[in-house]
């Protein structure tokens, strides 16, 4: 029961913002972290497309063996991904409060340029009083 | 699943409620009338000035979508017509404690058409809503002198820069814009949008 990151994908594909919180992820550089989150953002547009039942929104959860990935995409075509081990069952809940959490600290700073790196304090303090160190 | 107006006027209230910070609308509308003053002293010029309030108002509007997305219940709407309904009931009441009554009016019809099929869009480029706001307050106590009326201001001009913004993030360019004021001694205040058209999502090209 573990969340180990959370990713802000904006709606070019550009990772805005990355965290890690518990351990059990590889440690990859900043340029792996943007290449994954661009081959993701490809990956998503495809998987809104292969829906057998219509439109579709895209994936929302990727499971693997060791960890599970949680998808929110909001109407205005930004993602926010969680990763998490398989057992978490909060992380609609805690995607949803990280959405709040970004439309406070990110977008109403009038010095944020939206779609570009996410480099607020305020958002990283309430993203610790929220995920902490991903371990219950 | 057709959400009903009450549905929409419930959830706007409670928006409304649950929203813990308020601050005292006359120091609100105060403020806003200081940077209105001081934009006409900078610009002279109305035109100038009613350009600024909307570009001032987009940039709020792109901003405030987010925060309305994250804190509404609803997904996307399934038309434009929906869209209205949404702005005036949910959007407006939930950030100004007002309700704007709207007018719907589908697109106009084209010169020469086949009345054969009916098309399933979800909205026509061409239709648009009146939001008719029967209190308005950005403009509390504001009196208007004859030079700014001559000049053509339109003093809430900032409205229809924030409904352009946050409808243009979620994938709609609108036209957004005052039909009549109260404070330019009119019946109302009237504020038409107007679809221009859906705007497609971006696309990554290559590897970036």
């Amino acid at each position: 029961m573990a969340i180990f990151s959370l990713w802000v994908i904006n709606k070019a594909g550009g990772l805005v913002y990355q965290r890690n919180f518990a351990d059990g992820l590889a440690q990859l550089t900043s340029n792996e972290y943007l290449v994954l989150a661009g081959t993701l953002h490809g990956i998503h547009a495809i998987t809104s497309r292969l829906s057998p039942t219509g439109s579709s929104s895209g994936a929302q959860v990727i499971e693997g063996e060791s960890f599970k990935m949680t998808i929110l995409l909001t109407a205005t075509g930004t993602k926010f991904v969680l990763l998490t081990s398989l057992a978490e069952a909060t992380a609609d809940l805690v995607l949803q409060r990280v959405y709040e959490a970004y439309a406070d600290a990110v977008m109403k700073n009038p010095f944020h340029t939206p779609e570009m790196p996410v480099r607020s304090e305020g958002f990283d303090t309430r993203i610790t009083s929220l995920i902490g160190t991903g371990q219950p | 699943m057709a959400t009903t107006s009450k549905q929409y006027k419930a959830i706007g209230e409670d928006l409304w409620k649950s929203r813990t910070d308020k601050i005292n609308s006359e120091l609100f509308s105060l403020t806003y009338g200081a940077l209105v003053v001081q934009l006409i002293q900078d610009y002279e010029d109305y035109a100038e000035v009613n350009k600024q309030l909307e570009k001032m108002g987009y940039n709020i509007g792109t901003r405030l979508i987010e925060d309305f997305l994250a804190r509404s219940p609803l997904g996307r709407c399934s038309d434009f017509r929906e869209v209205g309904e949404v702005a005036a009931k949910v959007g407006f009441k939930s950030f100004l404690n007002i309700t704007p009554t709207v007018t719907h009016s589908g697109a106009p019809p084209p010169s020469t058409r086949p009345t054969s099929t009916v098309q399933q869009q979800s909205g026509v480029p061409g239709s648009s809503f009146i939001l008719t706001l029967d209190e308005n307050p950005l403009a509390e106590f504001v009196e208007l002198p004859d030079e700014a009326l001559e000049g053509g201001l339109w003093f809430s001009n900032v409205l229809c820069g924030v409904l352009r913004g946050a409808l243009e993030m979620v994938q709609m360019q609108v036209q957004v814009e005052f039909l009549s004021d109260v404070l330019r001694g009119d019946e109302s205040t009237e504020i038409r949008v107007t679809l221009l058209k859906y705007l497609e999502e971006e696309v990554p090209v290559g590897d970036d």
